[in-house]
């Protein structure tokens, strides 16, 4: 019954249907109607699945048999919450997209990156893995250089040509790990009972962490960030920091850090060190920014800094901190963006300094923007807060300058977010704000549900733990690093 | 104990409907709901304290629990959301829904006229959900959430009128102040966890009595839980946005920031009172922290002139007393002042609040005077609040300031003096505030003097009552050298009881605590007398903000400069750094590499292009080339 290839490949059926969709209002209904279809069959395997440590609903087809490539798919804890992301985040995406004209082209490479991302997020086979790795970029890269700003072309080649560097270097790594398995194949299992000696790890770590700190991004491989997520169309820059940069963070749990866990040992602490800098330094340059998507696409490496440091401290609280931070993350900064989308398409700007003022014509999205800031900044009963606490609790095992330099977040992020939410919401109401017309329709309907995850997530977190738990402890339970 | 989840779910109900129907409920029904699920959660609190009265009473512990839910298990984290009720909590209880409800009442004729009344109770409603949950808790996430949350509902309502730009930034300030304490909090809860295995109280605190006094991991969880009460309960050196906090409206200011939420500091080192006994270094680091902001904040209040920042610095003075008292290990002392400063500060900000709306939204005394014959109950009320914080027996505040002064004595007599001298700054500025209000010439404008009237009956009944509890309040704990039966501290001993054999106490004489409360007293009725000859006798009024003032009074006015030097070591260089790190760091020197390193992609694209020009010879000699390198390579290989 539940067939996850299935699954995989709905999207890819819109996909194709929506390539030959000229009218706009035909292209949303169909775009939106294959997502919510992709997350509705996603429930099922929600159901089916066994919260333990076992991978789950496995399909296991010959692809490529004479050079051991398998079409191997399957869900564990590990990956089942990043599959949710996927499927929930899409519609959500799709439908703050209702206030624009979209061709149906849009929605198809929407579509088709999603399934590169499930692709990622379900593979147990290394070139599958890497094959859906290249899938979800080159629609983004589509999207974000035909429908982009004025600089798109040439910030577009650059992220391109940068995630691209990164992930031939994987490649490389993968090709290496499928020479060195006696049965020749890609298989994840077989990646992992490989006897690699400590150099050999330290190759393959450096391989495979640049490909995923570029991704994520992480200092100090950021600089592509910013830009895209400022030149992208709105629902680019959603995808790219709602979902695409988590590929990163489970590249790094499920491939990375099993595979070379001697080169962790090495460089792990080189990495938590890199992540913690991230952090900071995002968080002290969001201060000044004017630019609202910028100031947004620092504060997100700040958060992806400390996930980071979550996973790479491997103890089950910063696991979980992170299993539960990436989806936190992905409802709080698609929020963040939504907002920034309407406020900057009413005023004809994302500059802060011609803003101000509009919670008293809008308080609708002024109680929704701080509720989603309120999630960002980890307060109490938001879900945010559930990801910082055992983000900062699993750093906190490394030590307390740590934990420290990490929790700077919780000061840093509320300095930075509340003079956004000041800028924006608070203060005069200018003659543009004076006209400014409060959410309705879909936008709201997409609010209350971010809303209702953030709310509901922070008050009552046991479920979504309950998925990811058993996987990560017998993870941290097999894999050890000697820190 | 099944009741306290209700305790806890009445004003986040009252919030929820308030919130929701903020635009569409009538005034009277807003008021119904916010006043009346507080007056359901004070009620529902009286039947628990009497509970745990009647426990003591008995000679039981009488601490009840309960569970509601298991919130948060990863690993051997097992976080539950689960409430506390013991004596210390059941106090809170009473306080927060009692003051809060009068507070509550008062403000239906306060805000009458705002557009924003609905979301104004329902504010009021969330901030006493979360100050119950940090009461209740009964582990110290379940007390986070309601310390983080206490803090958002500041932030809501300080800046309630955010149109006005300072106050949103005073809003922010607040918020951000409280964080880095947070971050404090946060940190302790996790050393708490590694050291202890567990974040119950029940479980936390029995064990960290095992632990030897001056224990190093105690040391850091007591200084870490101490960096968090700074910041909520508005110590040196994260005091500075409690003051800015007025700009919320008046009877926020009387709930949140004099009455509860600042106290919440106190609260937090009281409940963990035994790891705070065995970590002297803490103690006395607290006890100098307390003392040094009592005097700074005593000595910035002199010289204010707008009545709500008098009784801010009051604030922050009075809760540096009660660190002190904490310090020098008068826990149930500095408790005592917790309550008492709960009574007569909110009695002071709302007769503020009623001085404030009578005339017209003035603030600045110079512009007052002569309003005792106009606004009869409030000037008494507020004269019984002034006599009581000033330390003036037989009120309220002078038993209880009395008793941290008499263990400051016992504990170090140089910590007594200088209290003292804090207390004469109280009774100085606290009378200097009344007399130019309340007497000689009315100095406002003429629509201002003839608007001026006594305010309604829910504003003035919540004065009445405070003012009888200001009172009436020190019979609570009347120490045995007065006959008493120090009923407070009796009720109390169970929280105190691991600390109680570990604190050395010096006990005074009863001799000697007469001679330290009749020092105390006199010297308080002689700064009120010398204020009276000052503001009334002589008349004399303040000089105006653009006049040039002298030395001492200039710090004093100016407040010592030190928001300025924050702005100048904190604020400015982080702007710049910022500035740096975007400018310089990310966009010049990594950007800058990361394109360098591309361009050198795309010219050795060029170069390598050159070579392939179509010209046959040049192939040929590549080939050439190429097969000798390989022999070579093949000849050194073999």
């Amino acid at each position: 019954m539940n067939n996850l290839a299935l699954l995989l490949l709905l999207p890819v059926f819109g996909a194709l249907l929506l390539a030959f969709v000229k009218k706009s209002g035909t292209a949303k209904s169909i775009a939106l109607i294959f997502s919510v279809l992709t997350l509705a069959l996603t429930v099922p395997f929600l159901v089916a699945f066994i919260p333990d440590a076992s991978k789950q609903f496995e399909q296991n087809i010959p692809w490529i048999p004479s050079l051991g490539i398998h079409f191997h798919i399957g869900l564990d804890g590990i990956s089942l919450p990043l599959v949710i992301l996927t499927n929930g985040l899409v519609p959500l995406i799709i439908l703050s997209t209702f206030g624009q004209q979209q061709k149906g082209g849009f929605y198809a490479l929407m579509l088709f990156m999603q399934t590169g991302l499930l692709l990622v997020f379900t593979a147990l086979d290394a070139f599958l893995f890497y094959v859906g790795w290249e899938i979800a970029l080159i629609p983004i890269y589509f999207i974000c250089g035909l429908w982009g700003g004025v600089n798109r072309i040439r910030v577009t080649l650059k992220f391109f040509i940068y995630t691209f560097s990164g992930s031939l270097l994987m490649l490389i790594a993968i090709i290496y790990l499928y020479t060195q398995v006696p049965t020749a194949n890609y298989e994840l299992t077989s990646f992992y009972e490989l006897d690699l000696d400590e150099k050999t790890q330290r190759y393959i770590f450096w391989a495979f962490f640049v490909a995923f700190a570029i991704k994520m991004p992480l200092f100090p491989f950021h600089t592509w960030q910013p830009d895209t997520y400022v030149e992208a169309p709105m629902a680019g820059t959603m995808l790219l920091s709602g979902i695409m940069l988590k590929m990163g963070v489970y590249g790094l749990i499920r491939w990375l850090i099993p595979i070379a866990p001697l080169g962790v040992s090495q460089y792990g602490h080189l990495a938590m060190i890199l992540a913690i800098i991230g952090i900071v330094y995002a968080s002290i340059i969001a201060f000044q920014q004017q630019d609202l998507k910028r100031l947004i696409a620092y504060s997100s490496i700040a958060h992806v800094g400390l996930i980071a440091a979550g996973v790479f401290v491997w103890n089950v609280q910063g696991l979980q901190g992170a299993m539960i931070q990436m989806v936190n993350h992905g409802i709080s900064v698609i929020g963040l963006f939504f907002v920034v989308e309407i406020v900057s398409r009413q005023f004809g700007s994302r500059e802060m300094q011609h803003m101000g003022g509009i919670a008293k014509v809008a308080p609708r999205l002024a109680i929704v923007f701080l509720i989603i800031i309120l999630g960002a900044i980890g307060l109490p009963l938001t879900n945010g807060f559930i990801g910082e606490f055992l983000l900062l609790m699993g750093v906190y095992q490394a030590g307390i300058w740590t934990a420290i330099f990490a929790g700077l977040t919780i000061i840093l992020g509320a300095v930075y977010m509340l003079r956004m939410y000041q800028g924006v919401m608070l203060g005069d109401t200018n003659q543009k704000a004076g006209i400014f017309r409060d959410i309705a329709g879909s936008e709201l309907l997409v609010f209350a549900i971010l809303v209702a995850l953030i709310v509901g997530i922070g008050v009552y977190p046991k479920p979504l733990l309950h998925l990811s738990e058993a996987a990560v402890s017998n993870l941290v339970e097999q894999v050890k690093i000697g820190y | 104990m099944n009741s306290l989840i209700w305790i806890v779910l009445f004003p986040l109900i009252g919030f929820a409907i308030n919130g929701i129907g903020r635009n569409v409920l009538s005034k009277p029904i807003i008021s119904i709901v916010g006043c009346g699920t507080i007056l359901a959660s004070f009620l529902l609190s009286c039947g628990a304290f009497s509970t745990v009265y009647a426990a003591r009473k008995s000679g039981e512990i009488a601490s009840f629990t309960q569970t509601v839910f298991e919130w948060i298990n990863v690993g051997n984290l097992h976080i539950s959301l689960s409430f506390l009720v013991d004596p210390l909590s059941a106090i809170m209880l009473l306080i927060v829904t009692g003051i809060g409800f009068l507070i509550h009442l008062y403000s239906t004729a306060y805000m009458k006229h705002d557009a924003g009344f609905g979301k104004f109770f329902s504010y009021l409603n969330l901030f006493i959900f979360f100050m119950l949950l940090l009461v209740l808790g009964s582990n110290y996430v379940v007390m986070f959430i309601g310390w983080e949350g206490v803090g958002l509902c500041s932030y809501l309502l300080i800046g309630f009128w955010y149109h006005r730009v300072d106050y949103a930034s005073a809003a922010k300030k607040a918020f951000v102040m409280n964080r880095i304490g947070d971050l404090g909090f946060l940190l302790a809860i996790f050393l708490i966890f590694n050291t202890f295995g567990s974040l119950e109280f029940s479980a936390v605190l029995p064990k960290a009595a095992q632990l030897e006094v001056g224990n190093a991991t105690l040391f850091l969880i007591t200084l870490l839980l101490f960096i968090a009460a700074t910041g909520k309960s508005a110590q040196i050196p994260l005091f500075t946005w409690l003051p800015d906090a007025m700009a919320g409206p008046t009877p926020v200011s009387a709930l949140i920031h004099a009455a509860t939420m600042v106290t919440a500091g106190i609260y937090l080192i009281v409940r963990s009172n035994i790891m705070f006994v065995l970590s002297p270094v803490t103690m006395e680091i607290i006890a100098i922290v307390g003392l040094a902001t009592a005097l700074l904040a005593a000595f910035i209040a002199l010289t204010q002139n707008d009545i709500k920042k008098v009784l801010a610095y009051s604030t922050v003075s009075q809760l540096g007393y009660m660190f002190l008292g904490l310090g020098v290990g008068a826990f149930t002392g500095a408790f005592f002042h917790v309550i008492t400063h709960a009574f007569f500060k909110a009695l002071l900000f709302l007769g503020a609040g009623s001085v404030i709306h009578a005339m017209s939204n003035e603030q600045d005394m110079r512009m007052m005077g002569n309003l005792k014959k106009k606004l009869p109950i409030t000037f008494a009320t507020m004269f019984i609040g002034t006599v009581a914080i000033a330390g003036i027996p037989p009120l309220a505040g002078f038993f209880s300031k009395d008793e941290i002064l008499a263990h400051a004595f016992g504990h170090n007599q140089l910590y007594w003096m200088l209290g003292f001298i804090g207390a004469l700054f109280t009774a100085f500025y606290m009378f200097r505030m009344l007399f130019l209000t309340f007497y000689g010439n009315f100095r406002g404008t003429y629509e201002q003097e003839k608007h001026v009237h006594e305010s309604p009956i829910s504003m003035t009944l919540p004065l009445m009552v405070l003012a009888a509890l200001s009172i009436i309040g020190g019979i609570l704990n009347v120490p045995q050298a007065l006959g008493g039966t120090m009923g407070l501290a009796t009720f109390l001993q169970p929280v105190f009881d691991a600390s109680a054999s570990k604190l050395s106490a010096a006990h005074l004489s009863h001799s000697t605590e007469y001679i330290l409360m009749g020092a105390s007293a006199i010297a308080a009725i002689g700064m009120a007398i010398y204020a009276y000859i000052t503001y009334v006798s002589k008349g004399v009024v303040p000089a105006a903000d653009h006049e040039n003032r002298g030395g001492l009074t200039r710090l004093s006015y100016h407040k010592l400069y030190i928001d300025e030097l924050y702005d100048a070591i904190i604020v400015k260089p982080l702007n710049i750094l910022s500035s740096f790190f975007f400018k310089i760091i990310d966009k010049k020197t990594i950007d800058g590499f990361v394109n360098a390193l591309g361009q050198g992609a795309s010219q050795s694209g060029k170069l390598i292009r050159l070579l392939q020009q179509g010209n046959v010879g040049y192939y040929i000699f590549f080939m050439v080339i190429g097969v000798i390198v390989l022999l070579a390579y093949g000849l050194f290989i073999i």
